[in-house]
């Protein structure tokens, strides 16, 4: 039925099939790619150098027009660390941050992307909250704290609704974004299969938006991270920005790198696993290897 | 009259396509080929005018009549196999059910050791290939077909006519196929609908519908200058 010379010039007439196909297949059966030692190596001795040069500083009370004499060390923060980790308030500080912002960030993106694709497919809606939405848009989140302590009876829902509009803007407008820029051919192939909206929804919009969407996810992590800390150090109701504040009012300035620390470490966590959800879920994306050891290691080789 | 919204792009077309035929549909490039088609699937609203089927006015998409695109139409987030049996879940054809079929097709139209494959890793005429069997897979009763070889080199295309011949041989499905090929519009159809600038149709019959062999024989020739003279004295 087919010949190996149509095989042949079929991918030769597209460079992309041609540069990709002798590879591919291989890659698509073999286990995925591990990332070669020396760059965790590599990264490792990026954050070691940070650290060493924070110690360096701050033991020297360097004063170069910035000052460090008063700037804890490595060592006291580390010292400072090591003895909250003992403590049940820190996890419990934890736990309340973790909780808040995982709530407020489950709600925005579902929301987020319902009424991002709503507006984008449908002119009803898009006419009905876009200015809406638009006018509230530019006011940053942790301004709505007084909304919020208006609007909510506690002060645990407020600072949710606080995160929650953090993230729901990057991931709605993004969502919206994506929608719009989807290839119309993909729509009108399910519906000539048949397909009705809730079909053209699910086996189009969403799986073809998700790149789109998942960009607008990783900017609401870190956003919502911003505000949950921000609302926790205004509205002092415990959680990790409470913590730090209340170390800076009593001048505890160990205490309050342990804090930033925690933020950190913790931001770190879950903008990972939203990077790791989504690379997860959009495996079937073209890629450009970059993370093969042979595009990092032996990249003069190629011409 | 047929065309988008405020923008028709035929008038006073009439056109009959008996079912089991293959029509195929040239004209020059603005003439409304696409529009055509895309009001026969279903995809843009009647103008003006009727568009029925077994007298039936027809309003919306139906899984009756397939359509197939130039290129990129396959869902790129679904495997090869899974993009032929799009049209069998949303069927609800059952799942063991619609693997055998799916599976069936792949292998009609050559394409068995790639079933696990993302359309990004095939070529061009792999690629339309697989949407042929997707398209078929549905079992349409009409396959409407939008330039599907215009973007493949004129070795894969000639692969890709016989193949066609070869898996449309047993389904009686009636075909629309347009494309910007004199040649493929001869070879292929049994009849050739000459669309002009102005939105009418002329019809042809074609003498020795997907016979390869007579290529060359008179009547093919004359049909050949003839289609190729009134394309041209359109002034394209």
């Amino acid at each position: 039925m087919t010949t190996s010379a149509e095989e042949d010039t079929a991918s030769a007439g597209e460079s992309t099939a041609a540069t990709t196909a002798p590879v591919r297949p291989v890659a698509a059966a073999a286990p995925r790619r591990r990332r070669p030692w020396p760059r965790y190596a590599l990264r490792a001795a990026s954050l070691l150098a940070a650290l060493g040069l924070w110690q360096l500083l701050t033991t020297l009370k360097v004063t170069l027009w910035l000052r460090f004499a008063q700037f804890p060390t490595v060592t006291q923060v580390a010292h400072t660390f090591a003895g909250r980790l003992g403590t049940g308030a820190y996890w419990q500080d934890l736990t309340d941050s973790l909780t808040r912002i995982l709530t407020g960030f489950a709600l925005a993106a579902v929301l987020g992307v319902v009424v991002g694709t709503a507006i984008a497919r449908s002119p009803l809606a898009s006419d009905l909250l876009s200015p809406v939405l638009e006018v509230l848009r530019p006011i940053p989140a942790i301004a709505l704290v007084p909304v919020a302590i208006l609007l909510f009876p506690s002060n645990e829902q407020g600072i949710v609704f606080i995160t929650f509009t953090a993230a729901f803007f990057p991931v709605m407008v993004s969502t919206r974004h994506a929608v719009r820029a989807l290839t119309p051919v993909w729509e009108e192939a399910v519906l000539t299969m048949g397909g009705g909206r809730w079909r053209v929804l699910g086996s189009v919009v969403l799986p073809g938006a998700l790149p789109g969407i998942l960009g607008g996810l990783s900017v609401g992590i870190g956003v919502s991270w911003i505000c949950v800390i921000s609302a926790e150090m205004i509205s002092g109701a415990y959680g990790v920005g409470y913590r730090t504040w209340q170390d800076y009012t009593i001048v505890d300035y160990p205490g309050v790198f342990v804090g930033m620390t925690t933020i950190g470490l913790l931001g770190w966590l879950t903008s990972t696993a939203v990077e790791l959800a989504g690379r997860r879920l959009t495996r079937w994306l073209p890629r450009t290897e970059n993370t093969a050891p042979s595009a990092y290691l032996i990249r003069k080789g190629t011409p | 009259m047929l065309g988008r919204p405020g923008a028709p792009v035929l008038h006073g077309l009439d056109l009959d396509v008996p079912p089991g035929e293959v029509l195929t549909v040239v004209g020059p490039s603005g003439c409304g080929k696409s529009t055509l088609l895309r009001t026969l699937a279903g995809l843009l609203p009647v103008l003006g005018g009727r568009v029925t089927q077994d007298d039936e006015p027809l309003v919306r998409p139906h899984a009756d009549r397939a359509l197939i695109f130039q290129d990129d139409a396959l869902l790129p987030w679904r495997t090869v196999h899974a993009n032929v049996e799009l049209p069998l879940v949303i069927r609800g054809v059952p799942r063991a059910a619609r693997r055998a079929r799916a599976a069936e097709w792949l292998e009609r139209v050559g394409l068995t050791g790639h079933a696990r494959r993302l359309p990004h890793q095939l070529s061009g005429g792999q690629r339309q290939r697989v949407q042929l069997a997707r398209a078929l897979a549905g079992a349409p009763r009409a396959v409407l077909m939008d330039e599907p070889f215009g973007a493949l080199d004129a070795q894969t295309r000639a692969g890709m006519q016989r193949l066609l011949v070869e898996v449309l041989d047993g389904t009686h499905a009636t075909v629309v196929f347009v494309t910007h090929d004199v040649d493929e519009a001869v070879f292929l159809g049994d009849r050739i609908a000459l669309l002009d600038g102005a939105g009418t149709a002329r019809v042809l019959g074609v003498p020795h519908p997907r016979e390869r062999a007579a290529h060359d024989a008179a009547a093919t020739v004359a049909l050949r200058r003839q289609v190729l003279e009134s394309l041209g004295s359109l002034g394209t």
